[in-house]
């Protein structure tokens, strides 16, 4: 690096998209997935994050899970703004085929159908799959 | 005495709601749990299979549903909410237990 005090990464900048498919707590991909974006978003790198399948429901509001003697991970959602990741999407069939709408959700997204989905995977340089 | 099921995954991922219900005989008992829980949404591309089935009696564990933020999502009609010590008494109450994993 030439300038030693610089903390910015100055690496090569890549399209990210992380695809986040599964419900919150039955499994730990999506507070690993979320771990992860964040992680990315911390280098600079050009991040989309999207919400399809049963996905949709980490980020489902309303969570409350003292019952289960699980962390809420869900307040964490808000954090991507903070990380500068702004592109936030989630699929229009999959919200549907599970009875929500775009108010049911923690974070505001941008809704694409799964054709724009699969054009927004084309245009990657990773795809990472949670 | 007749069965308890329990279903533990989300039936739009596993086809494990309905291999059970396939399986499940009228006056049979099915407790949905863990991610099962989002087989008791209303209004889903899953209601159905459980909507139709009334001479089945539903359970669904509420601090599950807390937990994914469902608590006020409407539920199919008929589904019984009930708390751990409800899960106790449903298992007390019913022989064998078939857990649908």
């Amino acid at each position: 690096m030439d300038d030693f005090e610089d903390d910015e990464f100055d690496g090569p900048v890549k399209k990210f998209l992380f695809l986040n498919r599964k419900a919150p707590y039955g499994t730990i991909y999506a507070l690993e997935g979320l771990e992860v974006v964040l992680i990315t978003a911390a280098f600079d790198q050009d991040v989309s994050m999207v919400f399809a399948d049963d996905g949709v429901f980490q980020i489902k509001k309303d969570q409350e899970t003292s019952g289960i003697n699980m962390k809420n991970f869900s307040p964490t959602y808000r954090a991507l703004e903070g990380y500068e990741v702004e592109k936030v999407y989630a699929e229009k069939e999959s919200l549907e085929a599970r009875g929500l709408s775009e108010d049911d959700l923690v974070i505001p997204v941008e809704v694409l159908s799964a054709a724009e989905l699969a054009e927004l995977m084309d245009t990657q340089d990773v795809i990472v799959s949670f | 005495m007749s069965i308890l099921h329990t279903v533990n995954k989300s039936p739009f991922e596993r086809n494990t709601l309905m291999d059970c219900l396939a399986r499940a005989k009228d006056g049979a008992a099915v407790l949905l749990i863990e991610d099962g829980v989002y087989g008791a949404l209303a209004g889903t591309q899953a209601s159905d299979a459980i909507a139709k089935r009334g001479a089945i009696k539903f359970y669904a564990l509420g601090p599950d549903l807390d937990a994914r933020g469902l608590a006020e999502k409407p539920l199919i009609d008929g589904i019984t909410l009930i708390d751990y010590s409800g899960f106790v008494d449903l298992a007390e109450a019913h022989n064998p237990v078939q857990s649908w994993l």
